[in-house]
Formats: C-alpha cells, sequence, structure tokens
C-alpha cells in the first residue's frame, strides 16, 4: 500500500485518503455545453505516467489534496493543499499582528 | 474403520542429533482408519513413513499413486484431510494425538483407485484437453461437469465445521528479515547489535534452514546463532510464518500460523528494510518414472533422516550432481540404508528411468546397468526462491555456470544474503548476512530520518532539511559455484507433480504454437498447483528452451505474484471491527420493547411493538421519536448564505434570522443525493441538517466546496451529529406537551408559526433550539439538546406528557407517516439517475440563480420530457400492499417503472405507494398494471399529487 506525503500530517498510509479523481478545472456552468460538462463528469484520461489528482485525506487533517503522481510507479513528486491553505492564512494573520510567533515554532 | 492395531514403526532409527522429535511424548493417530504411533514433533509423513507408509495420495489428474518428493511445505504430494480441514500440508503439519487423517480424491481407497483407469485414456488426456473435448453436445454439460467433478482433486469440506478464530496485526519494524537459515538469522543479530527493531520470519517450525539436518558443525553453529537471537530483546521471531507478499514502500504481509487458539493471523508489517534471506530450494529431476513413491530429493531423506530420525528405504540409488547429495550418501549410509550405486553427473553419469509403480523397484542407469532398489535420491540443482524480490520489481538473472536464476537491481529498501544469491562456506555466508544485517540497518535509519523530515512539526515550512549522513559498509561478495545444468533426462517425466504435466506436454504444447512461457503456463497449467512454481518453474523454462531451441535466459520465468504461499481466507477477513452508534436515549428504547433497525452505523428503534398504533396516536395525541442520528452541522460565517445557494437547488439569500427552510441537494449530475432544513439562529449562524446515511458525504461535501473552488469564502462548517440529542415532538398535543417543559421560548402559534426557529430552555437545559417542520405531516416541533442531556429530557416529556397519552414511535410509524404525506426519502424514492425534475422538487429548482451544484444538467433536463416521474398510486384494491420494488408494468409487458415506497396507512385504512411511471402513464387518473414478485398482476390509480392524507397541510400549521 502506498504512502502519501500529506503535507500537513506526514507520510500516511494511502487507506486513511480518499482518492477523488483527476485535476480538472470545473468549466463555467453557465456557458458550458451538455458534452464539455459530461467530459467534466465522466471522462478521466487515465494516462501511464504523471498525473495530477484530488485526494482527501479524510482519516487525517480532512484537507483536499493536490498530489502528482506516477500511475505505473506510485512515485510522489509533489503534493500540495487544494486552493485555501489554512497554515497560509494563519500565518499572514500572525504576521499581521504584533503579539508572539505562532506556538509550535522550533527554537 | 477396520483394524485397530497399531502399526509398528518398522523404519525409525536410533536417536539422531539433530532430531526435532520428544522421545518422552508418544501418542496415536489415525491414517485412513488405521492407527499409528507417532513422537511430538513428528509431522504427519514422517510418522507415517517411520511405520513404513510410502504412497500418501493420488495425483490430480491420472491418479498415480505418489509418496513424498521433498518432505517440506512444498511436497506436493503429501497433500491430505486432516479431520474438517482439506488439503493440509502433511510434510509440514505436526501430527497431534487423536488426529485422523485420509486421503483425498481417491474411491474406494488410496491402495485400489478405481479413477487410476485416467492412465489407459492417458493419451486422450493431454494437457489442455478441456479445450478440446467436452464440448460437443451441449447439453451434455450438466453430465460431463458432474463427471468431471468428481475427479477434481481437493479434500471435502463440511458445512458444520466450527469456525476457528483469526485475526490481523500492524507491526512497525525497522529491518524485517524473510528466512531464519543462518544468513537469516546472522542479518537479524548485527542489526539488533546497531540498535534496529527486527523482525525475523521462518517458514519452518524453527530457525536454521539447512544447518538443521546438517553434520556436528552445522549444529554447533545453528544452536550457537539460535541462542543468540533469542536472546536479543529486539529481535521478534516467527516461525511457522511466512512472507506472503512485498508491495508498495515495503508494505510486506506476513501469514503466522501455530497460535495457540487461533488458526492464522495475518500480520502487515511496514518495514523500513527488507532482507531476504530465502536460501535455496532444491529442485527435481525430470526422468521417466520421476514420480514413483521412492523416488526423492537429496533434502527429503536428509530431513527424514537428520530431524524425523527415520530410515528413507533400505537399499538406494543416489544420483548426485553437487556436495548436499555427497552428503546424502553419507547420512543414508550411517542410517543403515544400503547404497547400492552413486551416479555422478559430475563424471558424466546420468539416470534414465526408475521402474516401479506402487513404489520404485529398480533404476535404469545410461551405461545400461539397472540397479534393484527401493529408493532413489535426486540432488541435481538448486531453484532460487526471488518472488519477494520480483514483486519489489526485481528481475532476476540466470547464469548458466551456475545453473540457476540470480536477484539483479533491487531497490534501496530491499536487500538479499544467504544461498539465494551465492555460494560459499558457513562463516562466509554468516559473514554476509552480518555485513548485509548492519547495512538494512544503516539503510533503516536513514528512511526513519526522511519519514521525521517529512512530518510537519509546526506551521512554520521547513527552512533547512538536516539530512542524517552514515556511511554504507562495503559487503563482501559471495562467491557463485560453478553446477553442472541438470534438468531433463533422456526420457519424459512429470514436470509439475501437482497438476500431473510432464515433459511431453510441455513439447506438445510448443507444438501447438505457444512459445513463451506465459501461454505455456496457462495452456498446461503448469505451475499452477500449490507449489505456484517454486517446484517447477526453472525446469518448466528449460523444457521449453530445448523444445524451442532457444536458452532458458530466451525463455525467462513466469510473473511472480503474491502471495507466496496460501493464506486462508479467515485470516484475510480477520475479526470484524464494526463501529456501532447509539443515541444518549438507546437504553429507554431498549428497555421499552423497541425493535432495533440497523441503520449504516447507527442502531435505531424501529418500532416498540405496534408501529400502526404508534402512528395512530401521533395523528390523535402526541408522540416522540429519536432522532439523534439526523445529520447536523453548525454553519457559521458572513458567506454562509453563499455555500447555500451553491449546494441547494433552491435560494437562501434572504432567509430571515429565526426562519427554517427545506432544501434539495444535488451533485454535479444533477442526481438528488441529499435533502434537509436549514435554520438560521443568528446574523452568522446556522444550522444545517443532512439525513442520517448522508451525514458523512454531506461534510465532505460541504468541504469540497469551501476548500478547493470557493477557498475565499469565510464559513466554519463543523459536524454536531452526535453534540446533540434530537428529539421529533409530533401531534396535535405537541404544543401543549412543549408548553409544559420550555423556558423563554413563546411557543404561540403567532410568535412561532411553521418552519421557524427559536432557542431557549427545554427541561431546565440550556443552549437548546427548535424549529417547527412537519416530515410526519402533524403540528411537530424538532428539539435539539446537548447530547448529554439527551436521556433527561426525553424521560421528562415522557412523563410531563403522560396524561397528553405521549408515546414513543419509531423509524417504522415515521415511514408510514410521512408516506400518507407523501414527502419522498432521498435514496429510497430516488435512486442514482434521479434528477430533481423527476423527484417532483421542480418547484424548489431556482435556475435563474447563477450557480449552483447540478445547475446545467437541471437545465437541460427542464427542456425535455422524458423522465421517469414520481408519483402517488394507490391499488385499486385497498387492502393490497405491493411490495417495494414491485414492476410497473407497461401495455406491451415491458418495465415502465416501479413501487418505491408501499404501506398500509392505518390513518386512511388502505395501501398508498409513491413510484417512478414512465412519463406517459404519469397522468393523475392513469391505471397502471404492478407487476407483484410472485408474478401476480394488480392495477393501481396514479394520483394527482404525492400527498394521500392532507394535501393541503392544514394540521401542520396550525
Amino acid at each position: 500500500m502506498i504512502r502519501i506525503p500529506c503535507p500537513y500530517c506526514g507520510p500516511r498510509n494511502a487507506s486513511e485518503f480518499h482518492y477523488i479523481g483527476e485535476q480538472r478545472s470545473r468549466p463555467d456552468p453557465n456557458q458550458t455545453t451538455p458534452a464539455r460538462w459530461r467530459s467534466y463528469l465522466y471522462m478521466q484520461s487515465n494516462e501511464a505516467g504523471w498525473a495530477a489528482e484530488k485526494w482527501w485525506h479524510g482519516s487525517g487533517c480532512r484537507r483536499y489534496l493536490i498530489v502528482e503522481r506516477h500511475t505505473v510507479t506510485n512515485e510522489v513528486r509533489a503534493i500540495q493543499p487544494s486552493a485555501g491553505d489554512p497554515r497560509r492564512r494563519l500565518r499572514q494573520e500572525a504576521a499581521k499582528s504584533e503579539g508572539p510567533t505562532v506556538e509550535g515554532d522550533p527554537d | 474403520m477396520r483394524s485397530t492395531v497399531t502399526k509398528t514403526e518398522s523404519m525409525r532409527l536410533g536417536a539422531q542429533p539433530g532430531e526435532v522429535i520428544d522421545r518422552q511424548q508418544r501418542f496415536t493417530f489415525t491414517w485412513n482408519g488405521r492407527e499409528y504411533p507417532a513422537y511430538s514433533g513428528d509431522t504427519i509423513v514422517s510418522a507415517l513413513s517411520a511405520a513404513g507408509e510410502r504412497i500418501f495420495s493420488r495425483s490430480f489428474k491420472y491418479h498415480r499413486p505418489r509418496g513424498l518428493l521433498t518432505a517440506s511445505y512444498l511436497d506436493p504430494n503429501c497433500i491430505l484431510q486432516v479431520g474438517d480441514e482439506p488439503n493440509v500440508r502433511a510434510a509440514h503439519r505436526r501430527v497431534t494425538p487423536g488426529m485422523t487423517v485420509r486421503s483425498q480424491n481417491t474411491w474406494p481407497s488410496l491402495r485400489f483407485d478405481l479413477k487410476a483407469a485416467n492412465q489407459t485414456i492417458e493419451r486422450f488426456l493431454p494437457a489442455g484437453f478441456y479445450y478440446k473435448t467436452f464440448i460437443k453436445p451441449q447439453r451434455l454439460w450438466p453430465a460431463y461437469e458432474s463427471v468431471l467433478r468428481r475427479f477434481a482433486a481437493g479434500g471435502t469440506v463440511s458445512a458444520s465445521a466450527r469456525h476457528g478464530s483469526f485475526d490481523k496485526r500492524y507491526v512497525h519494524p525497522d529491518v524485517l528479515v524473510a528466512g531464519g537459515g543462518p544468513a537469516g538469522m546472522a542479518a537479524a543479530l548485527a542489526a539488533a547489535e546497531v540498535g534496529a527493531q527486527v523482525l525475523l520470519v521462518e517458514e519452518e517450525h524453527e530457525l536454521g534452514g539447512h544447518l538443521r539436518w546438517g553434520g556436528y558443525e552445522e549444529l554447533q553453529t545453528l544452536d550457537a546463532l539460535r541462542a543468540e537471537v533469542y536472546a536479543a530483546s529486539n529481535i521478534e521471531v516467527m516461525v511457522d510464518s511466512v512472507v506472503a507478499g512485498r508491495y508498495d514502500g515495503n508494505w510486506v504481509s506476513v501469514v503466522q500460523r501455530n497460535l495457540p487458539y487461533l488458526v492464522e493471523r495475518l500480520v502487515k508489517a511496514r518495514t523500513k528494510s527488507l532482507v531476504v534471506a530465502a536460501g535455496l530450494i532444491e529442485r527435481p529431476y525430470v526422468f521417466e518414472g520421476n514420480d514413483t513413491p521412492g523416488v526423492m530429493l537429496s533434502t527429503a531423506a536428509r530431513r527424514l533422516i537428520n530431524l524425523y530420525a527415520v530410515k528413507p528405504g533400505e537399499r538406494a540409488v543416489v544420483f548426485t550432481a553437487n556436495p548436499e547429495g555427497d552428503a546424502a550418501v553419507a547420512d543414508l549410509q550411517r542410517a543403515g540404508v544400503e547404497v547400492a550405486r552413486v551416479v555422478d553427473a559430475r563424471q558424466g553419469g546420468r539416470i534414465v528411468r526408475a521402474r516401479g509403480g506402487r513404489g520404485v523397484h529398480s533404476v535404469d542407469c545410461d551405461d545400461g546397468e539397472r540397479v534393484r532398489c527401493d529408493l532413489l535420491v535426486t540432488a541435481v540443482g538448486w531453484t532460487a526462491p526471488t518472488s519477494l524480490l520480483n514483486m519489489a520489481g526485481d528481475r532476476p538473472v540466470y547464469n548458466p555456470s551456475a545453473a540457476r536464476f540470480f536477484p539483479s537491481q533491487l531497490s534501496d529498501d530491499v536487500l538479499v544474503t544467504g544461498g539465494i544469491v551465492g555460494d560459499g562456506p558457513l562463516d562466509q555466508l554468516i559473514d554476509h548476512g552480518r555485513a548485509t544485517g548492519r547495512e538494512a540497518a544503516r539503510r533503516a535509519a536513514v528512511i526513519a530520518g526522511a519519514l521525521r523530515e517529512a512530518t510537519p512539526q509546526s506551521l512554520e515550512p521547513k527552512s533547512t532539511s538536516r539530512k542524517s549522513v552514515s556511511v554504507p559498509e562495503a559487503s563482501p561478495e559471495l562467491p557463485i559455484v560453478e553446477h553442472p545444468a541438470l534438468f531433463r533426462a533422456i526420457t519424459h517425466g512429470i514436470v509439475d507433480y501437482s497438476e500431473d504435466v510432464t515433459s511431453k506436454d510441455l513439447f506438445g504444447a510448443v507444438e501447438e504454437g505457444y512459445s513463451s512461457i506465459e501461454l505455456v503456463k496457462r495452456y498446461t497449467t503448469a505451475t499452477m498447483g500449490p507449489a505456484q512454481g517454486k517446484l517447477e518453474t526453472v525446469n518448466v523454462a528449460a523444457v521449453v528452451a530445448e523444445a524451442t531451441d532457444c536458452s532458458i535466459e530466451e525463455i525467462g520465468t513466469t510473473v511472480w505474484r503474491p502471495p507466496y504461499s496460501p493464506i486462508t481466507l479467515g485470516a484475510l477477513a480477520g475479526r470484524t471491527f464494526a463501529p456501532v452508534r447509539f443515541s444518549p436515549m438507546q437504553q429507554w428504547h431498549e428497555s421499552h420493547g423497541a425493535s432495533p433497525l440497523v441503520a449504516g452505523e447507527w442502531i435505531r428503534p424501529d418500532h416498540y411493538g405496534d408501529p400502526a398504533a404508534e402512528a395512530r396516536n401521533v395523528r390523535t395525541n402526541v408522540g416522540l421519536i429519536d432522532v439523534t442520528p439526523l445529520g447536523k452541522f453548525d454553519l457559521q460565517g458572513p458567506d454562509v448564505p453563499h455555500l447555500l445557494n451553491l449546494l441547494y437547488v433552491n435560494r437562501w439569500s434572504k432567509l430571515d434570522v429565526g426562519a427554517v427552510r427545506y432544501g434539495v441537494m444535488c451533485a454535479e449530475d444533477g442526481v438528488v443525493f441529499d435533502d434537509g432544513v436549514t435554520g438560521r439562529l443568528d446574523e452568522n449562524h446556522y444550522v444545517m441538517t443532512a439525513t442520517s446515511s448522508g451525514a458523512d458525504a454531506v461534510w465532505e461535501w460541504i468541504e469540497n466546496w469551501l476548500q478547493t473552488e470557493r477557498p475565499d469564502w469565510e464559513v466554519h462548517a463543523t459536524p454536531v451529529t452526535s453534540a446533540y440529542a434530537s428529539i421529533n415532538v409530533a401531534g396535535p398535543k405537541s404544543r401543549e406537551l412543549l408548553l409544559r417543559v420550555t423556558e423563554g421560548i413563546d411557543l404561540s402559534p403567532h410568535a412561532f408559526p411553521y418552519m421557524r426557529v427559536r432557542s431557549g430552555r427545554i427541561a431546565g437545559i440550556d443552549d437548546c433550539f427548535m424549529w417547527r417542520i412537519g416530515f410526519t405531516g402533524e403540528l411537530s416541533y424538532e428539539i435539539h439538546v446537548p447530547a448529554a442531556y439527551g436521556m433527561f429530557v426525553w424521560e421528562r416529556l415522557m412523563a410531563a406528557g403522560e396524561d397528553l397519552r405521549v408515546g414513543p414511535f419509531g423509524v417504522e410509524a415515521q415511514r408510514i407517516l410521512r408516506l400518507e404525506k407523501g414527502h419522498l426519502i432521498v435514496g429510497q424514492d430516488t435512486d442514482g439517475l434521479t434528477k430533481a425534475h423527476a423527484a417532483g422538487l421542480s418547484w424548489a429548482i431556482k435556475l435563474d440563480k447563477d450557480d449552483f451544484s447540478g445547475k446545467p444538467e437541471l437545465v437541460w433536463q427542464d427542456a425535455r420530457e422524458d423522465y421517469f416521474r414520481l408519483v402517488g398510486l394507490q391499488p385499486l384494491d385497498d387492502s393490497l400492499v405491493p411490495a417495494e420494488g414491485s414492476q410497473i408494468i407497461d401495455v406491451n409487458g415491458s418495465i415502465a417503472g416501479r413501487i418505491t415506497s408501499s404501506r398500509m396507512s392505518p390513518t386512511l385504512e388502505r395501501s398508498i405507494c409513491l413510484g417512478l411511471v414512465a412519463p406517459h402513464l404519469a397522468e393523475a387518473g392513469t391505471t397502471v398494471t404492478v407487476k407483484l414478485p410472485d408474478e401476480g398482476r394488480i392495477p393501481a390509480t396514479v394520483m394527482a399529487q404525492h400527498a394521500h392524507f392532507d394535501p393541503e397541510g392544514t394540521r401542520l400549521r396550525g
């Protein structure tokens, strides 16, 4: 069983995660055609090679993640939180305030 | 049972220095009804061999008599029935007092097996015969099947056999060593010395590998190593256990047998480094008569003599090509066996055939001599069991001078040591093992460091990564000794003992065009037996190479897949740990006679004895139902209305504080996947509900949108399903009851109308909220109290409403009540294809909203007419309640819908239904035909609306 290197939790067994599907951009629902929309819903390219995938760490931090995984060797070369990263926001808020640094900072 | 006279042990020898039998513990067991003696430590086959038995089974296809070949776990012809357990490896399984052992697949008996008639029609049963015969005429297939089934091998399974216990275990060693021979033990010790946590797995009943049947020096070394291993506190040893598979990232499965009270345990290990020290497996020689009882491998003879003190025969011929074969000659002589002739392959000698039916009686040699004997021992070479390495991506390479395959390219986290990777004297093997163990521990430490690095410890990103620096130790290479390439004599013989595949069959397959080894395997079934190629693959490759005039390197081997060794279904299943969720009021339900309903993970009260009476009480007086499993979400933030607009098909921008609205959720394909009500408790504070079975999926859905598509929205969603105990108080007297227990909430109809939410104190408990909704169609309030007080509030309500005739009602009664009102249940009245318009929810869909989940599909559905509709139905015969799922049939007999919900209504005293019907049948007043499960057909009328009772909803809004 492969391990996914979650950016929040570290490398964890794949059984903690839920594979959502290939990372695709959502078409504008007001401009789209049935063919384009259904391609977004159902069609995956499913290539043998590097793929950008959406995973969800359900039994861990419960964050959605974009994972770059090689579908043949299972190597993961990049992983990042999907869109909203709470760490970034918290760091920004901490930087704005004049108070002490964020808890847990190693010395 | 025939004779009960205990057989004597004609072939048992005196005490041997390395024997594993305990002569102080003697008992008996039965074999095919006869009683035999055994010692503790005997295997079934060693005990029977001691008593002079030689025939243990009949072969799979031709039913030829078979004896022992390897005297190990892999022995192909020693698979027997032990009590209720079929297919036991009798050359590995130890005897226990009173064990009943029987042969398999023989009739009427092992000695006289009528199915051996197969031998006379052998010509018509070559490999692959079932592709060419037993095909026509097709009407005889049942007859063919019953005949062929009788001839299929395998033991018998008893349906009434007692279930054993199985379980699972998870381990995380630093180093896992597969194989407990000298190199494996040395590796384990060296790794443990530098601080690694080691798991050592050995297939046999004790550590030692080939040292166990060695001479004095081997036994001394064995004792020393074994004592050190058991003394080390950081080495865990598993014997009678096999590493079954190696998966990504050194995820390794181990099948552990021989545990008290457990049949088998599946151990799942995530090890940092894996050391494969699997040794070597002796290879059989292919020649005419090579499956005759009395023909065995040199390791078999040596095991029998040295481990079990059993004399393998009286007069032997030994065909040897290596020092182990020579050692077998010495062991045989020491055991008092007359060695009539030694044929040395290194000097060019060859054997041609073994002659005999039930037992070998002579051997033909290539110089024309026919030697009389009752035992033929062969030592023609070794096979490296590289499966685990293959599973790790290695492609072994054939070395023609050593006549065996060797590992080639290993990944960083897999190492090899011992006979599998080279030869050499014992001390060299041990040195190599130690060096490998130390290196395995070093690599494990590097991997541990990398894992620590990859695990975030704070919110700050890592500035510099400190990589652990350690220098790999140069590992001494093991020499590779030359070995004659011996696979097949000049005669044809058995290549796969389990599948009865001969070298002639392999030549035949090649002739028919199957020249790739993968195709030959599948066509002939060679290597597909219990040994899974460990005894056969190399010989198959050699014979196919011969037949195709290629080299063994060109032919290659078939792909090795897990499991290396069989796993019981019980171990794969393990123990079931299914979490169960109860509401805080569960005890009350149980003590009041609730019949439990399994609803996903929840146990809910289905009814308390009479659901129709419960429903009537709700319509007449007041009832309480425990709806705690209802999915609940606390939503806070200024952007909550945006989220609600996006998730639901209806409009949410103008939901006042204190208001409640019903919402329908569709997936992006327009299919209805959940519904529920959402109330606005405060400016930026909402509570959303979902169906109890959909609660987890809805939370995931909410997070999906917030995290991936709308990260800029400020919404905090917290699941509070189990934080609140939820009670629905329903019936004309519900207001009266609640007036007695609430504080701080004006319950008058004017102040608290339908579809409103209020917070306050209930039964003295703060932080409760309640809303007026109407799933049952009666005046009703759904109250939500902090879960710890759920039981208290429930009991207070029951006590306060006694004179009002308050009573509990369960899920069944609720289903009846909601069906009377035509309220749909997502997943019951809708399915995976029901888009919102089809469910009659067009009134809720606001297509002018900018964007919501499912919008495009609903726009397109709106433009069409051809979808099935959800309608109310009433059978013409009001006493008939059609089963849910009954189909609705068109005039020409085709399916035009189905009944989705169906009950007898206590309020209307007639049957009522909801169903999905084809558009041309959906008009009110249409009569449709319902096909019942027993093939009967009844007529039913399509109603104008879903509600069968109080369609205007006057009772709700009071």
